[in-house]
């Protein structure tokens, strides 16, 4: 077997090959030095040169979850993985599968504030699903294999891989994927069976039902939505995802109300809220879900199917709780509903569906976009073009963080899963741009668009350069109203209009910042020059940045203050000049 | 509906023996804010790959069951029991007490110790130390007397518990 004896660098490798990655995110430094000569003198794993640390972990994330697979990221020690952190977290509030590589200092100076020395473990524990210091190269093979089981198994998450410079060149014996015994870490995947029958019985007999789609049903993969899909249809439920899970059933649906939450739809609002039978699908009750707790949802039993236990009744108590994974369960529950094929009250469900049409008819995301020659681009016109004249390709949106992200996710809609990337839990700003490369090095021949806004976008504004580099076609669509528009929106809801530091002085020309990068800019800054604008952009084989300059005042409706329930959403600001949120609700963020 | 008594639980956590384990299960506690009453840790398997973290938190059921699940989500976590769900159990605490006093406090001190069975392990002019074992409030009373009859240095291990009967925590 001495034929297998290689270094801790060339084992790093050879497990990733080994376990299927075909590209990392990364940025080289003086600790990880050994690692990059291994990438030099192989051609099996595509290495993408970032231009900061946190945009690599977005585009790790980007990948990931376009593709379900797992992300990987390598980093230096010190800076290169302080900076990665931001992206850690992230992907640990989102569930993204990731594997973090990031150098250390040699075994013996750890501890002694050498040179370009973090206490990486010490810091990432709290924004990691697991980390480990690899300590001796005899662990390597095994820590690499085991650390994408964390990642990938149950509620997925990020996981770092610590690799001190002298275990890099160390030599041992590699082991494979299936010469590694795994630990006792496992997690349970069929759900109770008794709690299945229980759970169809309550939504058989349900008058009121509601299916609540998260994120989680995303991550199981592409079966379970197919099987949430099914589920719905099958009953004639209405359904409602929340930022995390679009995509997860068609938006083609009728059956579908839009996204809930605080900008989520009136209709999903209010079903959530006069509902019944709740039947929440890997989901987590967040509480831009759920508004005021104690007025959440008050008159209903409440399914919850997740594969994370820590995620029921975290938030919100649960009289059928059922653990899984949410395909499995899912499945499980198919095959019961149709053997016994209940008979469900379809009058209690007509009269159920004539309330929500009566909300639906409210048009709650209504706006007026004038084309007088004085008028400007609203902002929802812009996104609605946008998925009009993009919805036939194969595309791809991201979103940075602010007013833009959610008009994106009430306006362009979602046939499949994996097609919309947006950063929910942690509300990252600058997450849009980077996580679009990610998706295009995945996508190589699909639309991938960013849709940004000026401020967030700045924040990673560096990753042109990486856009640049390797020639993706990314598409920046940028809403710019010269505001951060969402902290804008805020003041001028609850802080009388003091617009404390939320202008964006000292933007740059987008358009020439996108030449001086040899891409293409373009603006857009009449209504009528938006479809023109977003057909170039489509047609431009490289990459765009297109400025869509909209109007600066526009807010983000409808609204559920902080420290609201859902049925005291608000449709417009003409209801609630005064100041609507109590005192306890300010303080929220 | 929900229950917002405060309830004190005992809990084992069997773990894997590795570094960092200890700062992962306290980490998550801080990081949530959730209580530490006390807490023991030592290595408990013959080979020394487990350790067993005797902790006492306190928090609504809904609290406690989130700890629970939260614990479990840690890798190097094996196993959590909760003591005080799983039925009877012992709980004991070992207590070093040094009381610095002289003349007739010094008397009191030696007849308290001997009606709470405290052990003198150490003696010096002005001063003893006792040792003690039980509950932790009968630790807590026995500090309390002290108190009034000098100054008084403490060392408290913490909690540790183990279920009645024959069963063991793997078992359950």
């Amino acid at each position: 077997m001495s034929d297998n004896i290689m270094s801790g660098a060339d084992i790093v490798i050879k497990a990733l090959a080994d376990q299927g990655v075909e590209v990392i995110f990364g940025y080289p430094g003086g600790a990880v030095l050994p690692l990059y000569d291994a990438i030099f003198k192989q051609n099996s794993i595509r290495h993408i040169l970032v231009r900061h640390e946190q945009g690599a972990v977005h585009m790790a994330e980007g990948y990931a979850r376009s593709t379900g697979k797992v992300g990987v990221v390598l980093v230096t020690s010190g800076p290169g993985a302080t900076n990665a952190v931001t992206g850690l977290t992230d992907a640990l509030m989102d569930s993204v599968p990731l594997i973090c590589l990031t150098g250390q200092v040699p075994t013996h100076l750890i501890g002694n504030d050498a040179f370009q020395e973090a206490d990486t473990t010490g810091i990432t524990r709290p924004c990691t699903k697991h980390n480990y210091l690899v300590k001796h190269v005899d662990e390597l093979s095994g820590i690499m294999h085991e650390a994408f089981e964390v990642a990938k198994s149950g509620r997925p998450g990020p996981v770092v891989i610590d690799l001190p410079k002298d275990v890099q060149f160390a030599e041992t014996q590699y082991s494979s994927p299936d010469e590694i015994n795994q630990r006792h870490y496992f997690e349970k995947v069929t759900g109770d069976s008794e709690k299945i029958s229980e759970a169809i019985e309550l939504i058989a007999n349900a008058k009121k039902p509601i299916f609540y789609i998260g994120g989680g049903c995303i991550n199981s993969g592409t079966a379970a939505c197919k099987a949430v899909a099914d589920l719905v249809r099958i009953t004639g439920y209405p359904a409602t995802t929340t930022l995390m899970g679009l995509g997860a059933i068609p938006s083609s649906s009728p059956q579908w109300l839009g996204m809930l939450g605080m900008h989520g739809t009136y209709e999903a609002n209010l079903a959530m809220h006069g509902c019944d039978v709740m039947i929440a699908v890997g989901a987590r009750f967040d509480d831009r879900v759920t508004g005021r707790l104690d007025a959440f949802s008050p008159n209903s039993k409440k399914i919850h199917i997740d594969i994370d236990p820590s995620s029921i009744n975290k938030n919100v108590p649960v009289e059928i709780p059922i653990i899984g994974d949410v395909g499995e369960v899912l499945s499980q529950m198919l095959n019961i509903w149709n053997q016994k094929a209940p008979n469900i009250d379809s009058k209690a469900l007509k009269k159920w569906w004539n309330k929500i049409d009566e909300w639906r008819s409210v048009n709650c995301l209504k706006y007026d976009q004038g084309h007088d020659s004085n008028d400007t681009i609203k902002p929802q016109y812009a996104i609605e073009r946008l998925y009009e004249l993009t919805k036939k390709k194969e595309t791809f949106i991201t979103t940075e963080v602010g007013q833009h992200q959610m008009w994106a996710a009430q306006f362009y809609k979602f046939e499949k899963p994996n097609h919309w990337m947006t950063s929910g839990g942690l509300g990252t700003m600058g997450y849009g741009l980077p996580s679009a490369i990610g998706v295009q090095v995945a996508h190589p021949n699909s639309l991938v668009i960013d849709i940004a806004g000026e401020g967030s976008t700045m924040m990673n504004i560096q990753e042109l350069g990486t856009m640049a580099q390797y020639n993706l076609p990314v598409k920046v669509f940028i809403i710019n109203n010269e505001w951060l528009g969402m902290v804008r929106q805020w003041q001028e809801l609850l802080h009388g209009g003091r617009y404390a530091e939320s202008y964006s002085a000292g933007l740059p020309d987008f358009i020439k910042l996108a030449e001086s990068y040899g891409m293409t800019g373009m603006r857009a800054k009449h209504p009528d020059e938006v479809d023109d604008v977003i057909k170039r952009m489509v047609d431009e084989p490289g990459p765009v940045i297109a400025d869509i300059v909209v109007s600066k005042e526009e807010n983000c409706f409808p609204m559920i203050p902080g420290g609201a329930a859902h049925n005291e959403i608000l449709l417009g600001l003409n209801e609630s000049q005064e100041q609507t949120q109590s005192e306890d609700g300010m303080v929220l963020v | 509906m929900t229950n917002d008594n405060i309830e004190r639980h005992v809990l084992a956590v069997l773990v894997d023996n590795e570094p960092g384990v200890l700062a992962r299960v306290v980490g998550l506690f801080s990081g949530r804010g959730y209580n530490i009453e006390s807490l023991t840790v030592a290595t408990v398997s013959e080979d020394d790959s487990a350790s067993r973290i005797n902790l006492v938190t306190s928090g609504t059921p809904m609290i406690i069951e989130q700890i629970k699940a939260q614990l479990e989500r840690l890798v190097p976590v094996q196993k959590v029991n909760d003591l005080t769900e799983e039925g009877p159990h012992v709980e004991n605490e070992f207590a070093l007490i040094k009381i610095k006093n002289s003349g007739p406090e010094r008397r009191e001190a030696l007849r308290i110790a001997d009606i709470f069975r405290a052990r003198v392990v150490d003696t010096a002019v002005e001063s003893f130390v006792f040792s003690l074992t039980g509950s932790p409030e009968k630790i807590g009373s026995f500090v309390d007397l002290m108190r009034n009859l000098g100054d008084v240095e403490i060392a408290r291990s913490g909690v540790v518990a183990i279920k009645r009967g024959k069963k063991t925590t793997i078992e359950t």
